[in-house]
């Protein structure tokens, strides 16, 4: 269970340029759900979202994971429980150019320090799942759109999260991907993983699998739906 | 266990990373080769140089004598050395013959020194002179005096090119061909050699052949190592001084290869922040990219100046740090590495790349992980 | 100043120490005053940033401190021919007023810097910065160490002149010398040997119970500089005459050199790692104890007192074998 109590996040403080991304806001974020926020673009979701999955600190509040307050923990620890607890698939899946899949799956493991035989294999086996194995020594920049996806999603995977945080998946996909893409949420959670989903697109927030829906507005929930 | 395992992964993706960036890698290596190959031949030649006085130094004699008039150098007389026998601790003394000809044939300057094992008619010579005249054993050297007087000698052989430095202008002749040729009197010798038992008392035995000779000169070995390393050290820091604006540069130049990132590069770094790297992972990982880089380059710039000092004879430095005559010695320099050398010059190229790349690999490292977001 | 490669290296090495520390220092100042864990304001995360540029740069003044300090003494030995008189290390040490000095001040900066990264180290552990603040006034010491070495060891290459007529060790550690030296030559070597195996087992002893008990560990962190002194007296006085076979040898640098097999490096080497491991276990002792490090501190304080353990014991296994194999019988 993710619990965010008042919490604010603000740029740049006290310059000109000062910009309070996040309104104090109180949210709570059950386990093995679908959560999506929604929202037009501005509207603070994705600041909301790296603070959830401990990318970026509040600037004031608290932010309570599992009943252990993460906000206050030295950077290093901050991004072991991210590294531990989360897994990110983003906007533009972001796979890091000129390496294979397999590595790129492999990446968030690293600092762990996983005995690489153990570690090639559960990618490998995330790859097969996502019927990518066939193309997991491919360098990343000759798959297509569908295959990026897919790999981004076996890397968000690979360290087993508990959470799996996604950012606009959709927002370059067609109806047939979406649907796809909908699916294999579907299944995360059905093996009992939290689903968190930023998105603007009707497609997603008017699913039938989403548990619960979050609207913001000028940087604070406007309202939200059980 | 972990660790190890999580050091190879950094390491690997370090690979894959200097790799991925081939280019400016190889721009890189490039550059800091030079600079290591550069200062590496200073300090290289300058060892061998020292290496070579040393060999040709303790083989010599431990104290030398000259005898001076109005500051200036004077032959001695046989007397000089019956005067100081019977010191105690000495173990034998010489009186040498010798003196330094011009040949305007070879523009070269010859030492010519009187040899007992050499026979009259006959000389040996070092190797230089073998160069400048084209001789080898069995021809003939013809040599011409100042006063116009000629001498003509068969060459026995070649002195082998044991510690060329000094040997190589020298041509040894017997005794009275040597005097007849220079009209010296028969009596009159350059210097005394002084041979002593116990190291330990080459300066006592100085100062009290100094008592029994006033007048003379009394020059210890130590007194020319000592001199011959000061110089060799001033010549050699000269020359690094002069390099410090290279290596200035080069921190430079490297300064602004680590702190130039590329969007790509940017964003990989977020990306890796974003999926559970922490800032020190990511420093670790470019330390050890840059690690690989320099330990790369100062091998390559090492063995590029190992060649360049004891293969092709440091061509590029003669003029600076010998740069007499000539007869500059044509011999492959006694090949030796020292430790202390190799840390001086990796402290000297290593240590400013390193603490040029220290803040930006920081800079670079410390950027939010959810930029990528943004 | 003679200008000879090694010299500019060393004195490179020590300005860019002290250039780095400078900031350092400064940032620690700035820390000092407005570190506060439990603000998210910017301020606050760009000072956490921060102490990771620092831990790095302080790892890196330690390594290249630790280099120099190795390259120092072998430079020293090396330059003994351009002085009358210097026949090693000591002569060239001793041509200067600041060369002995130099070699303390670098001695107490590798020490300084390797018990600041042991406890950066346990404070990266802890989930609250458990010795944050400890930490940077720890780092004003080191910053001020650092320039002090490197203002020393300039002035000591500075001073130095070709043909100075010094004093080596014959004279230094000779029996019939004066100073501090010769004092610890003329130390009978019975007596020696008593205080610097008894030294020893009473360091391992505490090393032992270091992990167990505060007390011990904060009685080792006095221990082990003191022990460090002892041996270096121990080496003086009756190792050094046993390896180099004769009894009025009583130098500590020639060990260094290839004509003993650099059995120097064989000794000092332990010798220095398990003096920098027992302070450390010494410092961690002494400070507050913290609930955050409550599983953390135990096993590090193991591995700390195996290293000083280790190395002790191989210092005195050592030793005893250089004393028994010697043809040299003083007793």
């Amino acid at each position: 269970m993710i619990e965010l109590c008042a919490v604010t996040k603000t740029y740049n403080a006290g310059r000109p340029n000062e910009v309070v991304a996040l309104g104090a806001t109180d949210l709570t974020i059950s386990d093995k759900a679908l959560t999506v926020f929604a929202g037009p673009s501005g509207s603070g979701k994705t600041t909301l979202i790296t603070i959830v999955g401990c990318l970026a600190r509040p600037t004031s509040g608290r932010v309570v994971l599992n009943g252990e307050a993460v906000s206050g923990l030295p950077q290093r620890f901050l991004t072991e429980v991210r590294r531990r607890t989360f897994g990110f698939v983003f906007q533009r899946f972001n796979l890091v150019r000129g390496i294979s899949a397999i590595e790129n799956v492999m990446l968030p493991a690293y600092p762990i320090g996983t005995p690489h035989a153990r570690l090639k294999t559960r990618a490998m086996e995330l790859l097969s799942s996502f019927g990518m194995a066939h193309r997991a020594h491919f360098n990343v920049e000759i798959l297509s759109g569908g295959e990026v996806q897919r790999v981004a999603i076996a890397r968000a995977l690979v360290n087993d999260p508990e959470v799996i945080i996604a950012d606009e998946p959709t927002a370059s996909l067609d109806g047939e991907r979406v649907a796809h893409f909908l699916a294999i949420a579907a299944d995360l959670k059905a093996r009992g993983k939290t689903v968190i989903v930023t998105s603007h697109d009707p497609r997603v927030t008017g699913a039938a699998t989403v548990d619960r829906l979050v609207t913001l507005a000028d940087g604070r929930p406007a309202d939200a739906t059980p | 266990m972990t660790a190890l395992s999580r050091t190879r992964y950094f390491l690997d993706f370090a690979v894959s990373s200097l790799l991925r960036r081939r280019w400016r890698t190889l721009s890189l290596i490039l550059v800091y080769s030079c600079i290591v190959a550069l200062l590496g031949s200073v300090l290289l030649f300058g060892t061998a140089l020292r290496r070579e006085a040393a060999t040709q130094l303790s083989t010599g004699p431990d104290i030398v004598v000259q005898s001076m008039i109005m500051g200036r150098h004077d032959m001695l007389r046989a007397a000089d050395l019956d005067a100081l026998r019977g010191l105690r601790g000495l173990r034998r003394g010489e009186a040498r013959l010798w003196g330094y000809l011009y040949d305007s044939s070879a523009a070269a300057n010859y030492t010519l020194m009187a040899n007992a094992d050499t026979a009259p008619g006959e000389a040996l010579v070092g190797e230089g002179v073998a160069r400048a005249r084209k001789l080898e054993p069995g021809k003939l050297l013809f040599l011409v005096s100042p006063a116009g007087k000629f001498l003509k000698v068969r060459v026995k052989s070649v002195i082998a090119p044991k510690s060329a430095l000094i040997s190589s202008d020298l041509v040894l002749l017997n005794e009275a061909d040597l005097r007849a040729f220079f009209s010296v009197a028969p009596d009159l010798y350059t210097d005394l050699a002084l041979f002593v038992a116990n190291p330990r008392e080459v300066a006592t035995i100085a100062q009290k052949g100094a008592i029994r000779l006033p007048g003379r000169r009394f020059v210890t070995r130590e007194d020319l190592t000592r001199s011959y390393e000061s110089l060799f050290s001033w010549r050699e820091g000269l020359v690094l001084v002069i390099l410090a604006g290279a290596v200035i540069a080069f921190a430079i130049f490297a300064f602004d290869k680590a702190s130039g990132l590329s969007s790509e590069e940017r964003r990989e770094i977020g990306i890796l922040k974003a999926v559970g790297w922490d800032t020190s992972h990511i420093i670790a990982q470019k330390l050890i990219e840059g690690g690989l880089v320099s330990g790369t380059s100062f091998l390559i710039g090492f063995i590029l100046a190992y060649a360049h000092v004891f293969l092709f004879r440091a061509v590029l430095f003669e003029p600076v740090l010998t740069g007499w005559s000539t007869l500059y010695p044509r011999f492959r320099l006694t090949q030796e590495i020292d430790g202390l050398q190799v840390t001086s010059l990796a402290l000297l190229t290593i240590l400013p790349y390193v603490a040029a790349i220290l803040v930006p690999v920081w800079r670079t490292a410390s950027a939010d992980p959810d930029e990528v977001m943004r | 100043m003679i200008a000879h490669p090694p010299v500019l290296a060393l004195v490179l090495a020590s300005t860019l120490s002290a250039l780095v520390m400078v900031p350092t220092f400064v940032f620690a100042l700035r820390l000092l005053a407005r570190w506060d864990p439990s603000s998210g304001n910017e301020e606050q995360l760009k000072l956490e940033k921060t102490t990771y540029l620092v831990s790095t740069l302080v790892a890196f003044v330690a390594v290249v401190e630790l280099a120099s300090l190795a390259a120092f003494a072998f430079n020293a030995d090396r330059m003994a021919v351009l002085f009358v008189g210097a026949m090693c290390a000591v002569g060239t040490l001793n041509a200067s007023s600041y060369g002995f000095p130099t070699l303390v001040a670098k001695i107490a900066v590798f020490f300084a810097a390797f018990v600041w990264l042991v406890l950066d180290r346990t404070d990266n552990k802890g989930r609250d910065y458990p010795f944050i603040l400890q930490k940077y006034w720890g780092i004003l010491l080191l910053a001020l160490l650092v320039v002090l070495d490197a203002a020393l060891q300039l002035a000591y290459f500075l001073d130095l002149k070709a043909s100075t007529i010094t004093s080596c060790c014959g004279k230094l550690f000779g029996d019939a010398g004066l100073g501090a030296g010769a004092e610890l030559a003329g130390i009978e070597p019975r007596l020696a040997l008593v205080l610097l195996f008894g030294g020893l087992a009473i360091t391992i002893a505490l090393s032992f119970g270091t992990a167990r008990s505060r007390l011990m560990g904060r009685l080792l962190g006095l221990a082990s500089p003191a022990m460090f002194a002892i041996a270096i007296a121990g080496v003086i006085s009756v190792i050094s005459v046993h390896v180099y076979e004769q009894p009025h040898h009583h130098c500590p640098f020639c060990l260094l050199k290839r004509e003993y097999g650099f059995f120097g490096f064989l000794l000092y080497i332990p010798l220095f790692a398990a003096t920098g491991s027992g302070m450390a276990a010494g410092l961690l002792s002494a400070l507050p104890a913290r609930q955050s490090l409550s599983d953390v501190l135990p096993p590090l304080l193991g591995r700390l007192s195996i290293l000083t353990i280790s190395g002790f014991a191989l210092f005195g296994g050592l030793s005893l074998w250089k004393i028994m194999a010697s043809r040299l019988t003083l007793m």
